[in-house]
């Protein structure tokens, strides 16, 4: 493949909005410059052919681990932002449990760095509520939030903030920044060794139950806190029936909550656990059915905001082991789209607009993402996601770009397929295929200097 | 197509004679011991067992038992796992006493030194005979019967299905041609070789013949 | 049958005979020579990460009856306890010619982790996984419930006839209609999952008696009756087995009930509550026994109790596993 020159123009023929409306787009200068149907071709301008393809505002993932530093044997900033792009994704949200962690104002604004060099996807650092998310002290909150990497997202992801105090606290104090603390609602001394969803199946499996009172109740005490102090909650990977209804109370007082729900909460359930395959060990847990089928309610009725994909990269050998043993979490970046397709657009529960709204439009606003926009309008950022509903095909190694393979969704079938994707007018995928790194930092480098 | 080689009648002759011939050369039922090798040699040597009983009131009443040879095979890593049958050794054990193995049919004689083997370790017998139904030849080993109700000439690729009344319904000896992929639920009730891996049939055969594998 | 990880998934029909061949096998282990050629040539590996001497020497003295060659591989100072990783250990015992693998592991799936993954091509058989299950006690449970209720002896399809036991034998039976009182800590009990499995497979009643917090979560979905009240079942149910499982020490640290004193109060076998028993309930404990605390030491020493027998039947049932997994040939079974 040729060396894209920068600044190149595309013009996108022929694609369907999320609304169903069909349009071309011309790409320039990092914007769409123009909107509307049989757009002129003109000389030097790339034409894609996206007849047939689904354009959608460029994916946000507000839950993301990409590892570095620290955990660079899993992924880094460069893998990670590469994953995304496969996955359609123009913007992640990177998790704070790195090592250092993400406490401090130097780490956040590297981490922002290397995701500004890598040129995949733009990289949002999120910072640590508490200071080496010990959930002791408060982490240099303010100082994260002035930083060059203008944090507005707190989370301790991987722990819970349990202690209530330190909650309020950290509700209250990031207020001031109109950022949002992203909690992780897990019950420490109700999961002590927790290996999986509690119920007839972990103890049949001899597996340490994750009972679901263990998330519900933090979120319930969460939302009365939120509304307490007047601030804004945001609550990770919601993956109970429980939770979805505790939610969906605090949204009928008024509080300010959202929530999100991964691709995998939303398709698989624990019943892939009989095999003891630690690709399926996660938290929060695989859940029972009723779970999954409450968690697509949620996202339908909007009580469950976003799809976030908690993509956790581990490396081979935390996976093959013995299921105590081995690792929390999966890679989700690459499918996301594909498992959003397959559980919610073709079971009829969502539409195209309304998967744009849950992986574009509300994470970014959440995540107070600057210069997003979702409506394909002209001088919008042209960050653009192009899809193949119509692709349906087995998930393999193929599919993933990032360090790890951990993926539950490898010899699965998924309907849909990211075929490109363009973030600041330039595509970090073309054809299905994930441009060269050398070519993408060239082109964020040229678009950098246009700024 | 199966032919015929001993019907039910020819069957019980050939059961009286030997049981006459066991009796002739122990010269009566004192310290006898029959031990059928199942599946079949053990309702073999029940009737064998009655036989003499009819013949010598005052035969001992534990004359019969099974002796199962299975653990002790040459060929259990090379077929599917059997089922052992139970070995049962009549009240008296077999240590000094004359002990007649009964068999279905005699071919490579590995079954029969197998059954040796598992003999050896149950006890010390003064002596050790084999009685057989049919002899069809072919021995890989240094085994011959001391008595023999028929024997049969056969090549490797024919089969003796031995047919009980206690199993099979009917009761009769055939002889058929194996022909390749024929092996249907009534060849593994047969006695011959076991060419290839076969399911862990209780009434699996009574002798194998390595050497046609 | 290529490996033997649970009795969940175990048919009638598989676990009648290995409770048969086992009675073949413990007709061996009465002989003046207690030993068979059947596995000569074979290497059975015990793979034991976690400390379990009597089940170790029961799977030892199997594979030794049979012929087979022995090699125990303990977890403890080996470079397992340095972080080597399970795939290596299995790919080492591969290496070094493993026909058959026993494992005992403190994380529950680890054994069918070694027979799916691919890492060894070797039978695997559960000694024991976490919490989980451990198949061959509930085998050697269900084999000595058998021979107490029908006899040792007896005849399958009439081989011989005549010398069938008083009440016909115990090959070819199964424990219909028998109940079972299984009591103790059930949610860390491997032995009563298997045994629960196993004894539902079987058409044996079980009833589960425990203090309320060591009962699993869910359990009321399983086919068990549910007791937290061990003198209304004893009562009620007027058990043919009862089976008393062991009370770790450490339980009680973890507030799963106050103390020692209490649990014995409400939950143990004590002197009184065995009286109360009919005189031929089988009194069962997998061992090692804590005498005073979920069996008295009158209950244990009974006639009705059968501690013993099961660690004789132990072996036999372990001689059948380990024939029917490792005599036959393999590639046939793909």
């Amino acid at each position: 493949m040729t060396t894209t020159p920068a600044r190149a123009t595309y013009l996108i023929s022929g694609a369907t909005l999320p609304n169903g409306a069909r349009a071309d787009l011309l790409v320039q200068d990092a914007r769409i410059t123009a909107v509307g149907t049989n757009l002129d071709e003109g000389l030097g301008i790339t034409t894609i052919d996206a007849d047939g393809l689904v354009a959608l505002p460029g994916l946000v993932d507000l839950h993301t681990h990409l590892r570095e530093p620290g955990f660079e044997q899993s992924e880094t900033v460069l893998t990670g932002s590469r994953a995304a792009a496969a996955g359609g994704f123009t913007s992640v949200f990177a998790m704070a449990n790195t090592m250092p962690v993400s406490d401090t104002a130097g780490v956040v604004e590297q981490v922002q760095a290397l995701g500004d060099a890598a040129g995949y996807a733009t990289v949002r650092p999120i910072g640590a509520v508490t200071v080496g998310l010990a959930g002791e002290r408060l982490s240099e909150i303010g100082a994260m939030a002035h930083s060059r990497a203008q944090v507005r997202v707190f989370s301790d992801d991987g722990k819970c903030v349990h202690d209530s105090l330190l909650m309020r606290r950290s509700l209250e104090y990031v207020r001031t920044f109109d950022g949002v603390v992203a909690q992780h609602a897990q019950d420490p001394r109700l999961t002590e060794n927790a290996q999986m969803n509690e119920g007839a199946l972990s103890s049949e499996l001899g597996l340490k139950g994750w009972p679901a009172v263990a998330e519900e109740s933090i979120i319930a005490r969460d939302v009365l806190l939120a509304e307490h102090v007047g601030a804004r909650l945001h609550v990770c990977h919601v993956s109970t029936a429980g939770s979805v209804e505790v939610i969906r109370w605090a949204k009928s007082r008024g509080i300010t909550v959202t929530a999100e729900a991964t691709p995998h909460h939303l398709l698989l359930t624990e019943d892939l656990i009989r095999s003891y395959d630690a690709r399926y060990k996660v938290n929060p847990p695989l859940r029972r059915d009723e779970d999954v089928q409450a968690l697509r309610e949620g996202l339908a009725d909007g009580t469950i905001d976003i799809i976030a994909t908690d993509h956790a990269p581990h490396p081979k050998e935390s996976k093959e082991a013995e299921w105590d043993a081995a690792s929390f979490g999966m890679v989700g970046l690459e499918s996301a789209l594909s498992v959003a397709q397959t559980a919610l657009i073709d079971t009829g529960l969502l539409s195209w607009a309304d998967l744009a709204r849950v992986l574009s439009q509300t994470p970014a606003e959440i995540g107070r993402l600057a210069d997003h926009s979702h409506d394909f309008e002209v001088g919008a950022p042209a960050n653009v996601t192009l899809v193949d509903p119509a692709n349906s095909s087995t998930f393999d190694l193929g599919r993933l770009a990032g360090k790890s393979t951990n993926s539950p969704y490898l010899g699965r079938t998924l309907s849909g397929r990211v075929e490109y994707t363009f973030h600041h007018g330039y595509p970090t995928v073309r054809a299905a295929q994930v441009a060269p790194s050398d070519e993408i930092a060239a082109q964020a480098e040229a678009w950098k200097a246009s700024n | 197509m199966a032919r015929v080689v001993l019907s039910q009648a020819d069957m019980t002759r050939a059961l009286t004679r030997i049981s006459h011939e066991i009796l002739e050369s122990n010269r009566g039922a004192d310290d006898l011991v029959i031990l059928g090798v199942p599946t079949r040699g053990v309702f073999l040597a029940q009737r064998i067992g009655a036989i003499i009983q009819r013949i010598e009131p005052d035969a001992p009443k534990a004359l019969v038992g099974a002796l199962d040879a299975t653990m002790y095979r040459d060929d259990l890593s090379r077929n599917l796992t059997r089922t052992p049958r139970p070995t049962q050794i009549p009240a008296g054990g077999v240590d000094g006493k004359t002990v007649v193995l009964v068999d279905d049919v005699l071919y490579s004689g590995r079954t029969i030194r197998a059954a040796l083997d598992a003999l050896s370790d149950i006890g010390r017998p003064r002596i050790v005979r084999l009685a057989v139904l049919v002899d069809r030849g072919h021995r890989e080993l240094p085994i011959r019967a001391d008595f023999v109700g028929k024997n049969l000439p056969t090549s490797t690729d024919e089969r003796i299905n031995v047919r009980l009344a206690e199993l099979d319904e009917v009761e009769e000896v055939s002889i058929e041609t194996r022909s390749g992929e024929a092996r249907s639920s009534a060849d593994t009730r047969s006695a011959d070789a076991a060419p290839s891996a076969r399911p862990a049939d209780a009434s699996n055969t009574s002798d194998t013949a390595g050497g046609t594998r | 049958m290529r490996h033997l990880l649970s009795t969940r998934h175990l048919s009638r029909d598989a676990a009648i005979q290995i409770l048969d061949i086992a009675e073949d096998m413990a007709e061996v282990s009465n002989r003046e020579v207690k030993k068979l050629p059947t596995l000569r040539g074979k290497t059975v590996v015990n793979l034991f990460f976690e400390d379990s001497t009597r089940t170790r020497i029961s799977f030892e003295a199997a594979a030794k009856r049979l012929s087979a060659d022995v090699i125990n591989f303990s977890a403890k100072g080996s470079s397992v306890s340095k972080g080597e990783s399970l795939k290596d250990t299995a790919q080492t015992l591969a290496a070094m010619g493993a026909d058959g693998v026993v494992i005992r592991h403190q994380s529950s799936g680890a054994p069918q982790l070694l027979a799916e993954t691919g890492w060894i091509d070797a039978p695997i058989v559960n000694a024991g996984d976490g919490t989980h299950e451990h198949p061959t006690q509930a085998l050697l449970d269900a084999f000595t419930m058998r021979r107490r209720l029908f006899g040792t002896t007896g005849g399958t399809s009439g081989t011989t006839g005549g010398t069938s036991g008083t009440n016909g034998g115990s090959r070819g039976r199964d424990l219909d209609g028998i109940s079972v009182v299984i009591v103790g800590d059930i949610l860390h009990s491997r032995v009563a999952r298997s045994n629960l499995w196993l004894l539902e497979t079987l058409g044996a009643h079980v009833t589960f008696v425990a203090p309320a917090t060591l009962v699993p979560f869910g359990a009321d979905t399983w086919p068990a009756a549910i007791s937290y009240d061990l003198d209304q079942t004893l009562a009620e149910v007027k058990p043919d087995v009862v089976m008393m499982l062991r009370i770790q020490s450490e339980r009680m640290n973890a507030a799963f009930f106050p103390n020692a004193r209490e649990y014995a109060r409400e939950w143990g076998l004590d002197d009184v509550r065995f009286q109360a028993l009919a005189p031929d309930t089988i009194v069962m404990h997998p061992g090692p026994m804590n005498r005073g605390l979920e069996i008295s030491a009158a209950a244990a020493d009974s006639a009705q109790s059968t501690v013993l027998e099961q660690v004789t039947n132990g072996v036999s049932i372990r001689m059948a596993v380990l024939y029917l997994l490792l005599s036959g040939d393999r590639e046939a079974l793909l």
